[in-house]
């Protein structure tokens, strides 16, 4: 087990290294590099202008060299400008050549300066992934339990008018994509045309002041599709359980139906689930960035896209690599957890 | 021009139909929580050999339940039924439905025939016996056709480009202030904030979605059955790293990717020319292999054959990946392509982008599900005996695992449409790849929801559009299982 734990550490680490690099390259193309040039600098800078001051801030070096920078495998790049100015990698705004280290990059703990929100990365994240895990947190609450309640009554009498009715419900938010159920919601709850002004259509004042008047509906517009998929498969996980012998035997003895359901199936029917829930993961944070962009919450997915729209790389990249973990711990979890629950694959 | 009301002069049926929804709401809800409490029906055996079983509360509840149903579905077929016959008179709801004439028509031929030869048509036909696959599949149809005939110019009243003065967000059925000649009378969905139809841009968003979703679905399979087959026949060194790299991508999140990928700033740069030149060869690959695993002892046919078929695909695949002479051409440098007067057809820089990220986004999904298939397949008897029988591994991947992994790659392909609309609906969104002013539903969605406190219309139209096309699908998708595994 210790093995395996540490050769899926290994394969994340890999995994990491490549797709920051990928982004890291994509975000260092040259028409990337102009646009920041020309949002950092001047609009209306002329192409000769671009390469200067791209070249002065160390942007035109090779991507490899970059690239080992922000590492923080190779030394910083620095300069000082004709006007004084001293620029580089390391370097703040105000910041000089003595109080700069040599060395500036993700094995130091530094995560770079973000040229959108001119703050440090490390910060921007942390604040941001706060606000996010505070939604999250909510949407895991209301989302697992529902999803195992729909799919565990669904699927201990298959083909029965529950099963029908509430398959048909997990049928049709699978098919909800949030930027859709979220229109719908805003639009009957909270518009004046309707009238119904149950919710708040913004969850701005949720960062600092969530209630349920400004939270609950996007917690409810990333819950609603990803359970639908839980529940399918808890669904069928559960009717695969409910055909099994020791079922069949346990009503032959007389075991009442309730009883059937709770102390014999359930334990074995909820194995499958946890898997796909853990998987879930990496949509949850889709949809995490649609809402939050529907709903103007600054978390984590909103400062991608502030990131993504203005070619912030350092930010980028930083996402990308917690987006990355993210997925891939959910992963490591669920195969540890598939195992752990499982006796059958434990033994043997 | 008088203003539409939603039924004009059918709103007689209007009570009806209330009625019979609340009825049939309460019922199912009813049904449902009765069918926990309430006892099984009993069977009885009668003294001569037959069976009966007691109505009881359950089937009273089911009959009101069917009934309720019936009406339900009565009343709305009549609200269609007279909207094409009345038109305009019976309001909004009658002139849409009027306009759809030519869906309906196409969607009666489809059923009639269909029904008529089902048992000849194989897993077509039987989808006809599975009544969620049927309504699956006319939902699916219906957006079908309406994205054909929208793109004929048959359904849509306006053009969805041009702005009427004085209809900015007017609400649904306001007529137009300064009516020309030829010009339909009304904005049957309101117009949005640009004072554009939202009735013709939602049609035409069909036309979006109709001509992208499948097709690049149908490449990410190619994609995916092309890497999927060896890696998991072959298994070792191959199955590690294309897993890898298929793990690696499903690492990203979606989101990121797109914006990474598909911003006017890496269509300058020919990266996704680049990558239509690497995916789209799959494609080729794939049909070229097919072709040769099957009919290679046989190379006087196997020889015309394969130069008729990959040189059409070979041509095919130039003419896509060339545009203006060009394979690749940016500032910097170019790659020259096909000529120009050999290029079947151009496909815009926006719109080859989007292309390529669903497909790059969906193959590794693929990927994984037919290496999984393939994994367990090789180890059947059959597949044994080709082996022994001496045929190629092509031929055993291609013409014996293959075929036999159909079931659950028909489906997955439904569900994956649905989940690639969905994708295009994110780009939209986000409104990234596809021009500001494209009618397709993402956008339109967007667009609407910054006034959605207030003007409801613009941006409810193309959500439920995108809701009842990815439900279809998914419908499909289940009728198709459970048919499928009848088998």
């Amino acid at each position: 087990m210790g093995l395996f734990i540490l050769r899926r550490f290994g394969v994340m680490l890999l995994t990491a290294l490549c797709l920051t690099f990928v982004v890291f390259f994509l975000t260092n193309l040259y028409p990337n590099l102009e646009k920041l040039a020309k949002t950092q600098g001047n609009q209306r800078m002329s192409d000769e202008q671009v390469e200067a001051w791209l070249d002065n801030r160390g942007y035109l070096q090779p991507t490899l060299v970059k690239y080992g920078q922000w590492l923080g495998v190779m030394p910083g790049f620095q300069k000082t400008l004709d006007d004084g100015q001293f620029v580089g990698t390391c370097t703040r705004p105000g910041s000089t050549a003595e109080d700069t280290a040599r060395y500036c990059g993700v094995l130091q703990g530094d995560w770079g300066y973000s040229t959108v929100f001119k703050d440090e990365v490390g910060t921007i994240v942390g604040k941001r992934l706060g606000n996010t895990g505070y939604l999250m947190f909510w949407v895991l609450v209301l989302m697992v339990p529902s999803a195992l309640i729909v799919g565990v009554l669904a699927g201990m009498r298959e083909g029965s008018a529950l099963d029908r009715s509430l398959s048909t419900f997990s049928i049709i938010t699978t098919a909800t994509p949030e930027y859709v159920s979220g229109v719908i919601f805003i639009a009957i709850f909270t518009s004046s045309t309707v009238g119904l002004k149950w919710f708040k259509g913004t969850a701005t004042q949720a960062m600092e002041n969530p209630t349920f008047e400004n939270f609950f509906l996007p917690v409810l517009t990333i819950a609603l599709y990803g359970m639908g998929y839980i529940a399918r498969m808890t669904r069928a996980s559960m009717t695969e359980v409910m055909t099994a012998q020791y079922i069949r035997t346990a009503r032959l003895k007389g075991v009442s139906f309730p009883n059937i359901v709770m102390k014999h199936a359930l334990r074995n029917a909820l194995i499958a689930p946890f898997t796909v829930i853990m998987l879930q993961f990496p949509w949850l944070l889709n949809g995490v960035v649609i809402v939050e962009t529907l709903f103007n919450y600054k978390g984590f997915g909103w400062a991608l896209v502030q990131a993504a729209g203005n070619n912030d790389i350092q930010l980028l990249l930083a996402i990308s690599v917690v987006s990355v973990f993210v997925v891939l711990i959910t992963q490591l979890i669920s195969d540890i957890g598939y195992v752990y629950l499982n006796p059958r694959i434990r033994i043997s | 021009m008088e203003p539409l009301t939603w039924t004009g002069s059918i709103a007689f049926l209007n009570p009806l139909l209330m009625i019979a929804l609340a009825v049939l709401i309460l019922s199912i809800l009813i049904w449902t929580i009765a069918s926990i409490f309430l006892p099984e029906e009993q069977i009885i055996v009668n003294s001569d050999g037959s069976v009966s079983s007691s109505g009881g509360v359950r089937g009273l509840i089911q009959l009101v339940l069917n009934y309720s149903f019936l009406a339900s579905v009565g009343l709305a077929v009549a609200y269609l039924v007279l909207g094409v016959l009345m038109g305009t008179s019976a309001g909004i709801v009658g002139a849409i439905s009027q306009q759809f004439m030519p869906v309906w028509v196409a969607l009666i031929i489809m059923f009639a025939m269909s029904i008529a030869f089902k048992r000849r048509l194989g897993l077509y036909g039987k989808l006809y016996d599975s009544p969620i696959g049927m309504i699956g599949f006319g939902l699916v149809m219906f957006w079908v056709f309406t994205g054909i005939f929208g793109a004929l110019d048959l359904i849509v009243t306006h053009d969805p480009l041009v702005q009427i003065s004085g209809m900015k967000n007017k609400v649904p059925g306001t007529p137009l202030p300064n009516l020309e000649d030829g010009q339909y009378a009304w904005y049957l969905l309101g117009g949005d904030n640009l004072a554009r139809d939202v009735f013709s841009r939602m049609i035409k968003g069909a036309w979006v979605v109709v001509q992208i979703a499948p097709l690049a679905t149908m490449f990410a399979f190619m994609v995916g059955i092309t890497l999927g087959l060896p890696a998991g026949y072959y298994g070792g060194r191959l199955d590690t790293f294309l897993s890898f790299l298929a793990n690696l991508i499903l690492a990203f999140p979606v989101i990121l990717l797109f914006y990474l990928l598909v911003t006017p700033e890496i269509v300058a740069t020919g990266v996704p020319n680049y990558m239509a030149a690497v995916l789209f060869v799959f494609p080729i690959l794939f049909i070229g292999v097919l072709l040769n695993s099957r009919y290679y002892t046989r190379p006087n046919f196997r020889t015309p054959l394969l130069i008729g078929v990959l040189g059409v695909a070979i041509w095919l695949y130039l003419s896509l990946i060339s545009t203006d002479g060009y394979i690749i051409n940016t500032e910097a440098y170019r790659i020259w392509g096909l000529p120009t007067y050999l290029d079947l057809f151009d496909i815009p820089g926006g719109i080859l982008v989007v292309f390529v990220s669903v497909v790059f986004v969906n193959s590794p999904t693929v990927f994984r599900i037919v290496r999984g298939l393939a994994l367990d397949i090789k180890t059947r008897d059959y597949v044994a005996a080709a082996q022994t029988r001496g045929e190629g591994p092509w031929y055993i991947m291609l013409w014996e695992i293959l075929p036999n992994a159909r079931g659950p790659l028909i489906v997955d392909f439904c569900l994956r449409i649905g989940y690639t609309t969905i994708l295009l609906g994110t780009l939209g969104f986000f409104g990234l790849g596809l021009p500001p002013e494209s009618p397709d539903w993402g956008s339109t969605i967007n667009e609407g929801r910054k006034l959605l406190s207030i003007y409801l219309h613009p941006a409810l139209p193309p959500a439920f559009a995108l809701l009842s096309l990815v439900l279809g699908l998914n419908l499909l998708a289940d009728g198709l299982r459970e048919e499928s595994l009848k088998d």
